[in-house]
This record gives C-alpha cells, sequence and structure tokens, in this order.
C-alpha cells in the first residue's frame, strides 16, 4: 500500500525531475486562449471615464450624449456627483460599445465635471516631525468612507474601530450604504458594536501617520558601548506590476440571472463568493473560468471594479459578454503597486564584526490607505533595537501584493546598512553576515551551507576587493551579496482524481497556472503516485466548477496542490492494489506501481498494465478527493520557511553612471523540489525582475499634475534580454532539505536582487547610491559627493 | 534599405494625385464616427478627383498566413486589433498598444512589426504571417517553437508569440545567430516573468531551423 508521505529519492520516478511544462506547446503556438482573448459572440468592449485629477470631486456627470451614440450599448455612472476622488485614473463613468472605437469617442461625449483638491504625490522626502498625525483616535463617518474608497483592508480597519471607536451614532440606514460600497459583514458589525465617542470633533487630517515605537532589549547602551557606529540612508521607491496581461475581465449577466466570468484572476476559486455582495446575486449564479494568466504577481486576487462594472454593462445591455481591460497608461497608473520604504538606518557593531544594535527611522506609502511598516531589521534579529515607522497616505493610486510583500523593501533596508557596516569595519560583508547568521535563528545552518555554494559558483573569495575598485579607467566592477525568508506553506487545497475502468484518469481543482508550472508539477505528484506519467493525466483547472483550491499568492501554491494531489492519488492507488491484488496473487501492500504497471513490489516480473488493472475496477469509475491540510491522512507534506542566498557582479561606468549586471547566482532551498526545471524557471525569473527593479523601475510622479510620468513601456522599463548578464541558480535539494516537505519558491529569490545589486554597485564605485532603482543620475549623484 | 516607416507613409504627399495630409484633417474633422460603412469621399485636390476612405468604417482586405480576409473596419484601426478581434487570431497580444514591448510582434513581408503600431488599411498588399502561421494546418512546432519548450523558455507566456515570431525573423536573417545577434533581434521584445535565460537558451542550442 502506499503511504502519504513523499516518496524516498530512489523511489521517485517523476517528482524532482527535469520536465517540460505542459502548456509550453499552446503558448508558443500562440493557442493559449487568456482572457483578454475570449471573443464570445456578440461581444461588446467595455471602456471607462477616468479621473484626470489626482484628489478632486465629482461635481457633476452628463452621460445623455454618449448614451445617444449609435452602438453604445450601455453607460454606467460608477462614481456619482459628490463623490471624492483619490487618484488619477480612478473610474467615473463604465461604457460598453460595439468597437473599441466607438466605446473610446463615447468617452469623449461623456461630460465630468470636477472640482481639484490638493494631492500628495511624493513620498521620498523625510516627513517632517510637525506634520506627523498626533495620535489614532475615534473615526469619523468621513474616515470610514475614506477607507472604503482607498480599499483599506477590513482586517486593518475592525482593530482599529474596535479599539478607538466612532464620533457618530451609526444608523441602519448608513450600515446599509457601507455594505453596499463594500463593507464585509464584520466590518459592519464592528462599526455597530463600536465605542461611540460623539463629542469628539474631526481631527485636522495629515496624509502621515506615526505607527507604534517599537524597542528591543537595551539599543542606549548598545550604541554608548558600541566600537564601531554606521549609518545611512537607503530607499526603495513605489513600483508597478506591470502584468503583460492587464486586469480586467470578459463578463455576460444573462437575462436568466446566470453570470458568465472570465477574469484574469491568481484565484478561480474565490472569484465567485467576492462577486457574489457586489453584483447581489447568490455565488452559485456565477461562474468563472480561465485557463491561462498574462501575469498577477500579487495584484490579481480580487474581481475589482473591472468585473463587476463589466457584469453591470452586460446586464444593462441585455446580457450581451462586456470585455473590459485595462489599457497599459491605466493599468500602471492604477492596477496596483508596490509600497515604497524609505529609512535612516544606525548599526552598532563591536571590531570583530558582531552586531550590536539597530536603530530605523522608516516611512513610505502605500498609497491613500498608508501602508503598513517593513519588516526591519530583515532576517537578522539583532538583539538591541529601536524602530520607529511613519506611513504616508499619498495619491499615486492603491496599493496591492506585490511578490513577497514588504521584503525586497526590508532587504534593501537591511542588506544595505550592514553591508555600510561592513566596509566601515573594513571586513568582508560575507564574514560580517555569517558573523552574524545566528540571529537568523532557526535556518542559521541552512544559510552556512547557501553562502559556501554561492562563493563558490560566484568566486566570491576570490575576487573579492574592498570597497571602491582601484583599477585604473572608468569602468569599476564589484561584488555584492544579500539574504532573505519567506514562509511558503501550502495553502488550502481540493482536489477529485477520478480513475475510470479504461485506465483513463483526470484530475479537477479550482486552481490556476500563473506560469509558475502549477499544471506541470500537479502532473508531476500524480503521476508518480500512480506510476504514470505526465502526459497520461488530464489535468483540468481553473473552473468554479472543480474542487475549491486557494488563490496563487505568498508562495503558497505547490505546497497546497502537491499535497491534495499527493493524497487523492494515494488513495486511489490503494483501491487499484485492493482490485489488482487477487488477480496477482499477493496483498495490496505488497504492490507498487511504477512505468505503468501495477506490480509485486518482491516480484516485478508479476504485473498487470495499468489499464489491466483499472479494468478491475468493474463498470464504475472511483473518484478520491485529495485535501490539504488533512490531518486524518499525515503526515503533513507541506513546510514554511526558507533561507536564500544571492550575489551580484556589476560593473558601473563611472563617466556615464550606466551599470550592467555582468553575474547573478542565487542559490536557494525550497524543501521538496516537485518540478526541478520550472522551480529554475522560478529563480531566473525573479534574478530578472529583481534586476528590473535593482536599475529601471520607479513609477515616477508629477507633483505639479498629480499624474504618473511614466505610464507607458518605454519610460516605464522592464529589463531586456540584453541587460541580464550571466545567470547562475541552484537548488538545494537532497539530505536536509527534502524531507522538509514542500514549501513555496514564488517570492524568496525575488527578495535580495535590489540589495545585492545595490551592495555590489557601492563595492564598485566606494560610495552608497542609497536609493533604488540605481538610474546612471543617481550613480553620478552620489559620486559627485564622493567616491572611487 | 527602406524602414517600416517609410514604406507605409503616403508617398504622395506633394503629388498632384495626392491627398495632403491638411486637407485630410479637415475632411476627418467634419465626420462623426459610425460603426456603419461610409463610402469614400470624393474631394478635388490640386485640381484632380480623389476618393477619401473615413473616418467611418471601410472594407478591408488583409492577407494573413496566406488568406485573403475581409472586414469593415475604420481606418484608425490597427493592424493587432484586426486581428485580435475582426479575425480571432489572437496569438499576437495587445499589451502597450505603442510599439513598445513586442508582444504583438508578426512577420510583414517577412520582417518583423509591431502590429499594434500599422494602420490595418496600410497593412493591405502586404503579406501578414502571425504566429499561428507557424502551426498551420495542423502542422507541429516550429523547431523554435519546439526550443521554447525544451528550454523552458516561457512562464505566464503572453510574451511568447510575439518572441517567437521575432525570433523566427532572426532566424531567417541570421541563421546561426550570434549571442550578440541574439540579444541585439530580441530586445524589441519584453517579458515581466523574466525568461530571458530560456530564450537565450532555446536560441543557441535549437536544432533544425
Amino acid at each position: 500500500m502506499a503511504e502519504f508521505k513523499w516518496p524516498e529519492l530512489q523511489q521517485r520516478s517523476v517528482i524532482g525531475a527535469r520536465l517540460k511544462r505542459v502548456d509550453g506547446p499552446d503558448k508558443v503556438a500562440g493557442h493559449a486562449k487568456y482572457s483578454l482573448d475570449q471573443n464570445p459572440k456578440g461581444l461588446l468592449y467595455g471602456t471607462m471615464v477616468r479621473s484626470p485629477y489626482a484628489h478632486c470631486k465629482v461635481t457633476k456627470i452628463d452621460i445623455s450624449a454618449a448614451q445617444q451614440m449609435p452602438g453604445v450599448k450601455a453607460v454606467k455612472v460608477i462614481q456619482k456627483e459628490g463623490t471624492e476622488i483619490h487618484w488619477a485614473g480612478d473610474e467615473i463613468v463604465g461604457i460598453a460599445a460595439v468597437s473599441e472605437c466607438v466605446a473610446e469617442d463615447a468617452v469623449r461625449a461623456v461630460k465630468v465635471e470636477y472640482s481639484p483638491l490638493p494631492h500628495l504625490v511624493l513620498d521620498a522626502p523625510e516627513p517632517k516631525p510637525n506634520d506627523v498625525a498626533e495620535d489614532t483616535g475615534p473615526l469619523s463617518e468621513d474616515d470610514i468612507w475614506d477607507a472604503l474608497s482607498n480599499q483599506v483592508p477590513a482586517n486593518q480597519l475592525i482593530p482599529r474601530i474596535k479599539s478607538d471607536g466612532i464620533t457618530f451614532k451609526p444608523e441602519e440606514s448608513h450600515l446599509k450604504e457601507f455594505k453596499e460600497e463594500g463593507a464585509p459583514d464584520a466590518l459592519v458589525e464592528a462599526i455597530r458594536n463600536a465605542p461611540q465617542h460623539l463629542d469628539v470633533k474631526p481631527k485636522p487630517k495629515s496624509p502621515y501617520k506615526r505607527a507604534g515605537e517599537k524597542v528591543q532589549g537595551d539599543p542606549e547602551t548598545a550604541f554608548k558601548e558600541a566600537e564601531v557606529v554606521s549609518e545611512g540612508y537607503y530607499g526603495v521607491p513605489v513600483i508597478t506590476h506591470c502584468c503583460l496581461e492587464p486586469h480586467g475581465a470578459v463578463m455576460s449577466w444573462a437575462p436568466n440571472g446566470k453570470v458568465e466570468a472570465r477574469i484574469s484572476t491568481q484565484n478561480v476559486s474565490g472569484m465567485a463568493g467576492q462577486l457574489a455582495g457586489p453584483l447581489g446575486i447568490p455565488a452559485t449564479d456565477i461562474h468563472q473560468h480561465q485557463d491561462h494568466v498574462g501575469g498577477g504577481f500579487g495584484s490579481k486576487f480580487s474581481p475589482d471594479r473591472w468585473a463587476v462594472v463589466a457584469a453591470e454593462l452586460s446586464k444593462m445591455a441585455g446580457g450581451a459578454p462586456v470585455k473590459m481591460f485595462n489599457d497599459r497608461r491605466s493599468e500602471l497608473e492604477v492596477a496596483g503597486a508596490r509600497p515604497s520604504a524609505y529609512a535612516k538606518v544606525r548599526i552598532a557593531a563591536k571590531k570583530d564584526g558582531t552586531i550590536t544594535g539597530w536603530e530605523s527611522n522608516s516611512w513610505g506609502t502605500g498609497g491613500p490607505g498608508g501602508g503598513g511598516a517593513p519588516p526591519l531589521p530583515y532576517v537578522f534579529d539583532i538583539p538591541h533595537q529601536r524602530k520607529q515607522h511613519i506611513a504616508v497616505a499619498t495619491n499615486i493610486g492603491p496599493a496591492r501584493a506585490w511578490r513577497a510583500p514588504n521584503h525586497p523593501q526590508a532587504a534593501v533596508l537591511t542588506m544595505c546598512p550592514i553591508d555600510d557596516a561592513a566596509a566601515k569595519l573594513g571586513m568582508d560583508p560575507y564574514d560580517v553576515f555569517l558573523k552574524n547568521i545566528d540571529y537568523t535563528g532557526p535556518r542559521a545552518k541552512i544559510y552556512r551551507d547557501e553562502f559556501a555554494k554561492a562563493d563558490e559558483l560566484m568566486g566570491w573569495k576570490k575576487n573579492w576587493h574592498p570597497r571602491g575598485d582601484k583599477t585604473p579607467g572608468p569602468v569599476k566592477r564589484g561584488l555584492g551579496l544579500s539574504i532573505h525568508t519567506w514562509g511558503g506553506r501550502g495553502h488550502a487545497s481540493d482536489c477529485d482524481l477520478t480513475v475510470h475502468p479504461d485506465g483513463a484518469v483526470e484530475l479537477k481543482m479550482g486552481t490556476q497556472d500563473l506560469g509558475t508550472g502549477t499544471r506541470t508539477s500537479i502532473l508531476a505528484v500524480a503521476a508518480d503516485t500512480l506510476g504514470l506519467t505526465i502526459h497520461d493525466i488530464n489535468l483540468l483547472i481553473g473552473d468554479s466548477n472543480y474542487p475549491v483550491s486557494g488563490g496563487s499568492g505568498g508562495s503558497t501554491t505547490i505546497g497546497g496542490v502537491s499535497s491534495s494531489t499527493r493524497r487523492a492519488a494515494v488513495q486511489a492507488i490503494n483501491q487499484i492494489y485492493e482490485k489488482a491484488a487477487p488477480a496477482l496473487n499477493a496483498k495490496p501492500e505488497e504492490l507498487s506501481a511504477k512505468d505503468g504497471k501495477i506490480f509485486v513490489t518482491s516480484a516485478p516480473d508479476r504485473s498487470l498494465s495499468w489499464k489491466d488493472a483499472c479494468a478491475k475496477l468493474g463498470a464504475m469509475p472511483i473518484t478520491t478527493r485529495g485535501r490539504n491540510p488533512d490531518k486524518e491522512h499525515p503526515p503533513d507534506l507541506t513546510n514554511s520557511g526558507v533561507g536564500g542566498v544571492q550575489m551580484a557582479d556589476v560593473s558601473v561606468d563611472t563617466e556615464t553612471g550606466i551599470v550592467r549586471v555582468n553575474k547573478m547566482v542565487a542559490v536557494q532551498d525550497c524543501g521538496l523540489v516537485v518540478s526541478l526545471t520550472q522551480a529554475e524557471s522560478q529563480c531566473l525569473g525573479a534574478l530578472i525582475m529583481g534586476i528590473t527593479y535593482a536599475l529601471y523601475e520607479e513609477k515616477v510622479m508629477d507633483p505639479i499634475s498629480g499624474r504618473m510620468l511614466n505610464g507607458n513601456m518605454e519610460h516605464y522599463r522592464l529589463a531586456g534580454i540584453g541587460d541580464i548578464g550571466e545567470l547562475v541558480v541552484h537548488m538545494m535539494t537532497g539530505p536536509g532539505y527534502d524531507e522538509r516537505g514542500v514549501i513555496g519558491l514564488g517570492e524568496p529569490p525575488v527578495i535580495s536582487p535590489g540589495a545585492c545589486i545595490s551592495n555590489a554597485v557601492a563595492n564598485a564605485i566606494g560610495v552608497r547610491v542609497p536609493q533604488i532603482p540605481i538610474t546612471p543620475d543617481r550613480v553620478l549623484a552620489a559620486l559627485a559627493k564622493g567616491g572611487a | 534599405m527602406k524602414t517600416r516607416d517609410e514604406e507605409i507613409a503616403p508617398q504622395n504627399e506633394q503629388t498632384e494625385s495626392g491627398v495632403s495630409r491638411r486637407d485630410f484633417l479637415k475632411i476627418s474633422s467634419i465626420a462623426v464616427a459610425t460603426p456603419m460603412v461610409v463610402g469614400p469621399t470624393v474631394v478635388r485636390v490640386a485640381g484632380e478627383e480623389v476618393k477619401v476612405w473615413g473616418p467611418g468604417a471601410m472594407p478591408v482586405t488583409l492577407n494573413v498566413n496566406g488568406q485573403s480576409l475581409k472586414a469593415n473596419l475604420e481606418p484608425r484601426e490597427t493592424l493587432l486589433d484586426a486581428l485580435r478581434n475582426h479575425f480571432d487570431l489572437t496569438g499576437a497580444k495587445k499589451v502597450c498598444d505603442r510599439a513598445e514591448c513586442g508582444a504583438c510582434t508578426v512577420l510583414m513581408d517577412g520582417k518583423p512589426v509591431y502590429a499594434c503600431s500599422v494602420l490595418a488599411v496600410d497593412a493591405q498588399g502586404h503579406k501578414i504571417e502571425t504566429v499561428e502561421f507557424l502551426t498551420r494546418g495542423g502542422a507541429g512546432l516550429h523547431p523554435i517553437q519546439q526550443a521554447f519548450v525544451d528550454h523552458d523558455a516561457q512562464q505566464c507566456g503572453f510574451c511568447t508569440p510575439g518572441f517567437v515570431v521575432a525570433a523566427k525573423a532572426l532566424v531567417d536573417k541570421y541563421p546561426n545567430p550570434t549571442p550578440e545577434q541574439i540579444t541585439h533581434e530580441l530586445s524589441g521584445n519584453f517579458c515581466r516573468c523574466g525568461t530571458y535565460a530560456g530564450i537565450r537558451r532555446a536560441m543557441g542550442e535549437r536544432k533544425g531551423a
């Protein structure tokens, strides 16, 4: 009988092997259909009238001319007169028309008047103490409306309402309006039961909000007794997701009340539930399907206004499907951004490289909602710390989770200061990082192993030089390193595996493949367990009619889908062993499955082909349900917590300021690797994405107009094929890693490149370029202040 | 060699039989766009009568993947929108819509162009090949496509068809490209997932054409 635990190395036939991704042929042929590619019969084209102001009130809307245009099928006011708008590009009116041309003309025919309000779009300047709002205090009704329209998460808002209370009496009619605006029930309840402070006057609004100061140990003494104190300023600006398939959906709302959804999403199973409230219909009347998604990176978990409005326009147009996708400018302007983080950091150290103290004053923005503090100091739990964070509410559009939320920022704000401290100590940062590696806790050994491997692949110890390349000529070369961590435990996942008497196998799961190789990995686990190849199994994913599987975020997918698949497949193969055992004159527990055969483990000659074994099932197929988590079918197959070490080798032209990456090394663990080639591809892709945000990416805002200045792909620059240098990836596998179980991999390798490249640039030119992206102007400015 | 822009630019802006840019603007400003087909307007320019199409839809014939495809399109519609919206050829992707990212790359008379930045009316009379052409008639993958699969040169896959077409143009031009030629010829395409390492391997180690 097969056990649920992962097979030992020598028993694995497909798990951990090098596989060609199963959806590769469809993608290279151009046959893979994404949501944007859906062209159902009678399709209408949706578009939006958007606010040109970063902060304003809508004073007048006239849609009558647009409504009367030939070819315009539906016009809907989304944010009515009187609404306060908090970012440029926000949607005011939705339109559906017979062609993109007519829809464009209709946008021009809609007349909207605005009353502009003051805006804040610059977050990099350090907040002045006087600007920072004193206390949080009870919330006014306006505060709550603002929070709702700014998409402040309910799990942030509810504790605040419970602890600080409200300044108004919540009438039932108000609560109903909150609910209609999208407030979840828990939030409405919190408002209903909140302590009321009716005498408190509304406080003047400030965009700056101070988070509580956090102190650990005795930082005062640590800095007083430090042998070396290093200090610096570091910054990471807001960047966008820039998914190549923009956010959007094709929606049809048939007259019978059923909604067909083709939303570009990372969260197939979550769409119907999230749409039910805004559309006012049961989730069971909503069907979502998606075969492929053109990038999400954390920004595509919700149906968003685009899908909701598309559905409403479809209903108004009698049920014709409506395609509503952002154009590129809107995609970059409104469809999510990674919060910024800036900090002044001090580090206290001993002469031997031991770090004793940390002090940071950080600030940053996640858009109108302010935003959370990055986890500082990152990875290293320095014994004595004092840290303070200020959230800056800006009019740049809302933040969304961006691959490894807050970690890339925290890596820059921690690994760069430590690198500067190493330089001040006159030590190799490799030695300083290792000297303090026990601060990383239980993963110290993993980091030690990974440092050794990275040194071997980069030739760090052989090639490293102290800060400032002394070789003659304008081009300076340097090395930098960084480390990171991530959780990555598998999410909840259900699947159904059906084996038919003719040997056909089908696996259904409501998950999605973001291009990470989820399909290939599920098939690897199922094939390995059933003794088949990945081409013997028909995998069906991407549909809300399949068993529910979690959204693909936070590196939770691989652990979830591999665990549920393993449990379903083990149960199925055990049922087949039961049926096949008599024919093989053996007990079920004496059987194994491999190479398309069911055989007696001790006498492989006694075997049945897969087909013949399945024929023993009789007339009816069997279906097994795999679950994760599943305490009834131990052991736990997924785990949490990875390390990862990266190194960069860069050249900096000190005359032009241009930085080029010569080589990057990523050494990464993720427990048991399910599909090796796709795991390496995740790391390679993360390095490239990392090079992009280290050197090029920034959402540049115009303080005068409040608009994004680089809302296109010419000036919102991604790295190209000529920008990446040599990339070396090494996955840590084998004893010490495999037995941990499956751990997620999407986030971890994208965390370190910014810090790593920044440190390499500092090593090359002898001076820190404080902010990423490290653009030529910033390099030249840093050199002008003093460097090699 | 003429650039793509020169080839599709009006040849006759100052000649007697042509419509000057100023005349065209005058004509377009007086009409209201409708989805219906509007016959050509006859205008007198520099002493001659000429037919001017648009605004409003006009019959357009495109030679795509060896087939003659007809649709009524407005003169402002791009080749990309024509392919995707009218002929359901969705391999070429709409990403930047202004000639920056390469996701919509198709071949026009054998040369790679950004379909988002060619007007459909201007593509008439040219031979257009999209990514779908490579596997026409149920043919198996082209060696370049197979190399992309073999070297895992794709993740989400949204940029992939554009890269495949650009790579086809690359090997048509340089059957055995050097790493520098690969980098140069594919630098007009962007990928967000970061598949360049796989693409480099695919181009370097591909078998066959």
